[in-house]
């Protein structure tokens, strides 16, 4: 039998938004729908999540690059059980880790949201959807390419 | 007197002690402290000594209030009361915190406890207790709620980069299981049979009931003290033979990361503590006679076996397949008190528990003639750790 379920989102309320100088620019241009990554000014290197420093040469000199919302599925859990009660109306749903297209190999922890469960695999392309949630933060998700299309 | 900057064998287990193993919650009323402090009591009454004869604390994961512990117990003075930073990862590694506090002379008798008791948090929830912050708000909206979720990921990239699979992530369980089986302190002692194993529910795919530790109640502690005289407490000493804790950039933050680099993210991010450990001790992996290996998930086992050296990177799962870590048969008996997935989860403590008691010679489950013991810290942000516990001749 062919397992039909598609991926939920996890709960709203697990998550509250907290930001510091270094990450706030990624959030700002998620909620304009936007995925930015940090690329050091001197040497180019980039990093996910941003950090103060450039881990390669310690410049704090960062370009916030926009990445164009493809990506690659690195891995990926699918969430079956809730062990909080709040979990319960949103199984299953499927935190990854994915590898946004020109983002240098810096990679990104989110969810797979739309997607029929059983298509997803490690290396699926996947495409970026923003979630508005319950408290007015913009998250960037994924979902797998071509499903709903 | 030897003048290299060595803990090697200068320092030895001689006091043990820990309170039963329950079911999550169900310590209570006792408190997380008073849990503590029972193991403490055990632990001096093991070794003959009294309790006020302590003079120092080492910890791992923040550990416990020192003063209130002298309060209670009733120590007079120490001279020695730190913590390694991060969480279970350091289970191993305050025992080597211990043996530094000793051989620098800070205090000569020194305690490493820990306890559990999850009446408010079940551990399979703690990093949705964690603060919000700018660095949690990268993963915490993905709904990884537990240490579950997240290791399943480094679980699903080992399976695919290098075919390990379900089948060997079940060998982990039901070897452990077998163990717990013979052992009276383990809490689960029905059989686990492949059946079982495959009609349990997932949780977080890949990882199902099984492939998940136990959620316990209790507490461990053991002290150590110089090695020279050790021998005219009461018991056998096992001495400290090397201990490493920290671990490399490429781990760094690790499950609240997934940025580290491919070959280390299917991994339990050991390596590097292994290198210095095994520099430190008299054996590499072919001298070690059992491994006592921090087994929160079924999957970091099979990592661990790989960052310790016991296979090569990638073999884990068809090492664990041959049978190589079972009691019987085994060339590398693995958590021979049935683990954490089986027996009781302390934070690993449990782990420096079966280890002593098997170089002491008084394990349920003994290995004839073990001589090295080898305990790990849990994968986890760093600091990692791991121990190689000696048995004394």
């Amino acid at each position: 039998m062919t397992d039909k379920r598609i991926a939920k989102r996890p709960p709203d309320s697990l998550f509250q938004l907290v930001t510091d100088q270094w990450t706030e620019p990624f959030w700002d241009a998620a909620r304009e729908k936007r995925l930015v990554c940090a690329q050091c000014s001197d040497c180019g290197h980039k990093r996910m999540p941003p950090t103060p420093f450039c881990p390669t040469c310690r410049s704090q000199r960062i370009d916030w690059i926009e990445l164009p919302g493809g990506g690659v599925v690195y891995a990926y859990t699918i969430v079956e059980r809730g062990t909080l009660p709040s979990m319960e109306d949103c199984l299953p749903y499927v935190p990854a880790v994915i590898e946004p297209d020109n983002g240098g190999g810096a990679r990104l922890i989110s969810n797979i949201v739309d997607s029929r469960v059983a298509d997803i695999a490690v290396g699926a392309r996947v495409d970026i959807v923003f979630d508005t949630l319950a408290k007015g933060a913009l998250v960037p998700r994924f979902r797998l390419l071509g499903f709903g299309k | 007197m030897s003048t290299d900057f060595t803990i090697r064998d200068r320092t030895a287990v001689v006091g043990l002690g820990a309170t039963p193993y329950v079911k999550r919650g169900q310590s209570a009323p006792q408190t997380l402290e008073e849990l503590a402090a029972k193991a403490i009591i055990a632990a001096a009454a093991d070794a003959g000594l009294d309790v006020p004869s302590i003079d120092g604390f080492a910890y791992f994961a923040g550990g416990f209030d020192t003063g209130y512990l002298m309060e209670t117990l009733g120590i007079e003075e120490v001279g020695f009361s730190a913590s390694l930073t991060g969480a279970g990862g350091g289970s191993a590694g305050a025992i080597g915190l211990a043996s530094a506090a000793i051989v620098s002379g800070m205090a000569k008798t020194v305690v490493c406890v820990g306890a559990v008791q999850q009446t408010k948090l079940r551990y399979g929830a703690m990093p949705s207790s964690y603060a919000a912050t700018a660095e949690n708000s990268f993963y915490q909206s993905a709904g990884l709620v537990g240490p579950g979720h997240m290791f399943a990921m480094l679980a699903r990239r080992h399976m695919h980069l290098y075919g390990t699979t379900r089948e060997h992530f079940a060998e982990v369980a039901i070897s452990t299981r077998k163990n717990a089986q013979s052992h009276p302190d383990a809490l689960i002692r029905k059989p686990l049979t492949r059946e079982d194993y495959f009609a349990a529910p997932m949780i977080a795919d890949p990882h199902c009931l099984f492939d998940f530790c136990l959620e316990t109640d209790g507490a461990v502690a053991v002290i150590l003290t110089a090695a020279e005289g050790a021998q005219d407490l009461r018991q056998k000493p096992v001495l400290v033979n090397a201990c490493a804790h920290g671990g490399a950039r490429d781990w760094g933050r690790s499950i609240y990361w997934m940025n580290m680099p491919d070959e280390t993210f299917a991994s339990s991010g050991h390596a590097s503590i292994a290198r210095r450990l095994y520099a430190e001790a008299d054996v590499g992996p072919e001298g070690i006679d059992t491994a006592q290996i921090y087994d929160h998930f079924s999957s970091q086992v099979i990592m661990q076996l790989e960052d310790y050296g016991f296979c090569a990177k990638g073999e884990g799962g068809p090492y664990v397949a041959s049978g190589a870590i079972r009691l019987e048969g085994g060339v590398l008996p693995v958590n021979t008190d049935g683990g954490q997935l089986s027996g009781g989860y302390v934070w690993g403590m449990t782990h420096v528990r079966e280890a002593v008691e098997q170089l002491r010679g008084t394990a349920h489950n003994q290995v004839e003639d073990a001589r090295y013991a080898l305990v790990t810290g849990g994968p986890s942000n760093i600091p990692v750790s791991g121990l190689i516990l000696k048995g004394s001749a």
